[in-house]
C-alpha cells in the first residue's frame, strides 16, 4: 500500500506539470492578443497591461514564462481579479456552500441512485427496470442546465415548495433542490452501474452457492450480492464527490448559490478573464488531487486489489 | 460504464474467418445461410429489426434536415425578421412556440438553431475520431516507446474536464463583433476538440492492440506487406467498431457541451442562432415567459437523446456477446 501510494505520487508529478503547462498555453501562450477579454467589456488599459505582461513575464522566452508561472501556482499565487482581490482568498470564502450542496448531492445519489438500481436489478425485465432504465436516459441525456430550470420553474415558482433561488447564507432546505439537479446526471450513472453489477453477481457462483446453503434470499442479496455490487459504484461516487467540490458551474448559477461554480459563473458573466483562469486552474488541480486519493483509497475498500 | 472494447474485440475474428476462406477459395461456411456475412452485414440486419434503432435513425433525419433545409419546416418564415410589438408574447395558432424578446418567432428560429449545433457536434465528432483514431492506431500498433509518450501526452489532456477546458479556450478567444457562422462554430468545435480526442485515442488504442497480433496480421506480413498497408486494409478496419460506438455517443454529448458553454455565454454568440444561445436569451426572463426557454430546450433534449440511443444500438449491433 505504502509503496503504491508513493508510486501513484511520483506518476503524479509529470501529469501535473503537463496539465499546468496546458492550462499555461491555452491561456497565454495561444496567437492571439491574451488580454482579449480580461478586463470586462472594454479593451484593458495600458498599464494593466504592463503590469500583467511584468508579472506574467510575458516578455521573456516561453519555457522561462511557464517556469516563473509554475512557482507562482507553487506559492498559492493563482492571480488576482482586474479589481485586485486574490483569487485564492475568492475560492476559500465560497468553498463551505459547495461543500454542503456537495455532500447534499451525495446523499441522493446514494439513496436514490443505489435503490433504483437494486430495484431495477432484482426486477430485471419487468415494468420497474424499464423504468429505472428509460428514465435514467432521459436524465443523461437533458443537459443540466435545463433539468435545472425546469425545477426551478416547476417547484421554485410554480409548486412554490422550495426557494427558487438561494440566499447568501444558505439553509439546508434552500440547498435541497439545486442539489437534487446537481445530483441528476450522476444518479442516473450511478442507477444504471449498480443495476448492471448487481444483475451480474446475481448469477455469480458465490450467490448459487449461498443459496444452496440455506441463506434467505434478503440476506443472499443484502450481505453477499450487493456488497460485492457497491464496489465500482462506491468508487464512481468518490471521484464524484472530488467533481463535485469543484463546484457545479451550471447548477450554482442558476440557483444563484455564492458557492465555486457560482463564482465561476459570475466572473464568465461579467467578462472577468483573470478571475476565471485562476479558478479554472485551482479546480483542474484539486479534481487531478482528489481523483489520486480516490485511486489509492480503492485498496482500501476492495482488498482483492492487489498493488505490485 | 462498461468498456465496449473488451466485447467488441470479440468481433474481430469473425471478418477473419470471412477472410480465410475467401484466401482459400473455400466455399462460404454451409451453416451461415449460404452466404458469409462480415461483423458490419451482421450488425445492418441486426439494426434494421431494432425499433430503437429506427426511432432514433428517424429523428436524425429530421434534424439534419432541419439544420441543411430548415426553409422545409418554416413555412417561408425569416429567423432575423422580427416585430417588436410582439415581444415576449406567448405560444398561438400564429406562433405555435410564442415569440422571443425581440419579437422574433421561436419556432422559425428554434428550426434554423439546429444549423450550428448540429455542425458543432458534426464537427468536434470528425475532429476527434481523426485526431483520436490516428494517434491511438500508432500507438497501439508500434507500442513501446511511441505507445508510452503518445499515452502521456493523452493521459495530461485527459486529466482537464472538457467544460472547463472548453471555458478557458474561450475565454481567451473571445469574438470580435465581424465573426461569421463558420468562425464562430470553429471557435467552439478548437475548445472542445483540444480536449475531446483523448477518449477515442484510448479506445482505438485499446482495440488496436487486441487485433495487432492477430494471425491475419502475422499473415499479411510474412506476405510481405509494410506497415502502413498493414495498418490501413487489416488493423484499422478490424478495430474500428469500438470507436465507432463511442463517437456516436460522444456526437450527443458535444451538442450538450455546445449548449452548456452557450448558456454560460461564452460558445457561439448571437447574431449566430442555436439552441444553447436561444437559450442562454430566455434565461432571464424565465419567470415570465418560460415558453422562449423550454421549446429550444427540447429540441435540444430530443437531439441528445437521439444520439445516444443510436450509440445505444449501434453498440448493441456490434456487440456479438449480447446476441
Amino acid at each position: 500500500m505504502g509503496r503504491y501510494t508513493i508510486r501513484r505520487l511520483l506518476q503524479m508529478i509529470p501529469v501535473i506539470i503537463g496539465t499546468t503547462f496546458l492550462i499555461y498555453a491555452m491561456v497565454w501562450a495561444l496567437p492571439g492578443d491574451p488580454f482579449a477579454g480580461k478586463c470586462g467589456d472594454r479593451p484593458c488599459p495600458p498599464s494593466y497591461v504592463a503590469e500583467m505582461r511584468a508579472k506574467f513575464n510575458l516578455d521573456d522566452p516561453l519555457p522561462v514564462q511557464y517556469g516563473k508561472y509554475l512557482g507562482n501556482l507553487v506559492q498559492g499565487n493563482f492571480g488576482e481579479s482586474f479589481s485586485g482581490r486574490s483569487v485564492l482568498d475568492e475560492i476559500t470564502q465560497a468553498f463551505p456552500v459547495t461543500f454542503q450542496l456537495a455532500v447534499l448531492a451525495i446523499i441522493f445519489e446514494i439513496v436514490i441512485g443505489i435503490g433504483a438500481g437494486v430495484l431495477a436489478a432484482l426486477r430485471r425485465g419487468k415494468f420497474l427496470d424499464n423504468l429505472v432504465l428509460i428514465s435514467t436516459l432521459i436524465v443523461i441525456s437533458i443537459p443540466v442546465f435545463v433539468i435545472g430550470y425546469l425545477m426551478q420553474y416547476v417547484f421554485g415558482l410554480k409548486l412554490g415548495w422550495f426557494p427558487p433561488t438561494v440566499g447568501a447564507d444558505p439553509t439546508v432546505y434552500e440547498l435541497i433542490l439545486p442539489a437534487f439537479v446537481l445530483a441528476s446526471l450522476s444518479l442516473a450513472y450511478v442507477a444504471r452501474l449498480m443495476r448492471g453489477n448487481l444483475t451480474e453477481n446475481l448469477r455469480a457462483d458465490y450467490v448459487r452457492t449461498a443459496t444452496a446453503k440455506g441463506l434467505s434470499r434478503r440476506r443472499v442479496i443484502g450481505r453477499h450480492a450487493v456488497r460485492n455490487s457497491l464496489i465500482p459504484v462506491v468508487t464512481f461516487i468518490g471521484a464524484d464527490f472530488g467533481a463535485l467540490l469543484g463546484g457545479a458551474i451550471v447548477t450554482e448559477g442558476i440557483f444563484n448559490i455564492r458557492g465555486i461554480g457560482g463564482l465561476l459563473y459570475l466572473s464568465i458573466r461579467t467578462r472577468e478573464g483573470a478571475t476565471v483562469v485562476g479558478v479554472v486552474t485551482v479546480l483542474v488541480l484539486v479534481f487531478l488531487l482528489v481523483n489520486l486519493l480516490v485511486d489509492i483509497l480503492y485498496g482500501a475498500i476492495d482488498p482483492r486489489i492487489r498493488y505490485e | 460504464m462498461s468498456d465496449p472494447n473488451a466485447s467488441l474485440a470479440a468481433a474481430a475474428p469473425e471478418t477473419v474467418e470471412k477472410e480465410t476462406y475467401l484466401g482459400a477459395d473455400l466455399p462460404p461456411e454451409a451453416g451461415k445461410g449460404g452466404q458469409s456475412r462480415s461483423l458490419w452485414s451482421d450488425a445492418w440486419r441486426e439494426l434494421r429489426s431494432s425499433k430503437i434503432f429506427v426511432i432514433s435513425a428517424v429523428l436524425i433525419v429530421l434534424f439534419l434536415i432541419m439544420a441543411f433545409f430548415p426553409q422545409v419546416f418554416t413555412f417561408g418564415k425569416d429567423p432575423y425578421t422580427c416585430d417588436l410589438t410582439k415581444s415576449r408574447l406567448p405560444p398561438s395558432s400564429e406562433a405555435w412556440f410564442g415569440y422571443d424578446t425581440n419579437g422574433c418567432d421561436v419556432y422559425t428560429r428554434t428550426i434554423y438553431g439546429a444549423k450550428a449545433s448540429i455542425l458543432v457536434g458534426v464537427l468536434t465528432t470528425v475532429f476527434c475520431m481523426l485526431v483520436g483514431g490516428f494517434l491511438g492506431t500508432i500507438a497501439g500498433f508500434f507500442g513501446g516507446w511511441t505507445d508510452a509518450i503518445l499515452s502521456r501526452i493523452t493521459d495530461i489532456f485527459f486529466a482537464i474536464p472538457l467544460l472547463l477546458g472548453g471555458i478557458l479556450v474561450l475565454t481567451s478567444f473571445p469574438s470580435g463583433d465581424s465573426t461569421t457562422l463558420f468562425q464562430e462554430v470553429g471557435k467552439v468545435v478548437l475548445a472542445l476538440g483540444i480536449l475531446g480526442w483523448t477518449a477515442m485515442t484510448r479506445i482505438m488504442r485499446s482495440s488496436v492492440i487486441q487485433v495487432r497480433n492477430a494471425d491475419f496480421v502475422v499473415a499479411a506480413r510474412a506476405l510481405g506487406a509494410s506497415n502502413g498497408r498493414i495498418m490501413r486494409k487489416h488493423v484499422v478496419p478490424n478495430s474500428l467498431a469500438p470507436l465507432i460506438v463511442v463517437a456516436t455517443i460522444s456526437l450527443g454529448g458535444y451538442i450538450g457541451a455546445e449548449a452548456t458553454l452557450s448558456f454560460l455565454g461564452l460558445g457561439l454568440q448571437p447574431p449566430v442562432i442555436s439552441w444553447g444561445t436561444m437559450i442562454n436569451e430566455a434565461q432571464k426572463y424565465i419567470r415570465v415567459s418560460p415558453h422562449m426557454l423550454f421549446f429550444p430546450a427540447i429540441f435540444l433534449s430530443v437531439a441528445v437523446l437521439s444520439f445516444i440511443m443510436l450509440g445505444d444500438a449501434v453498440r448493441e449491433a456490434l456487440d456479438p456477446k449480447l446476441r
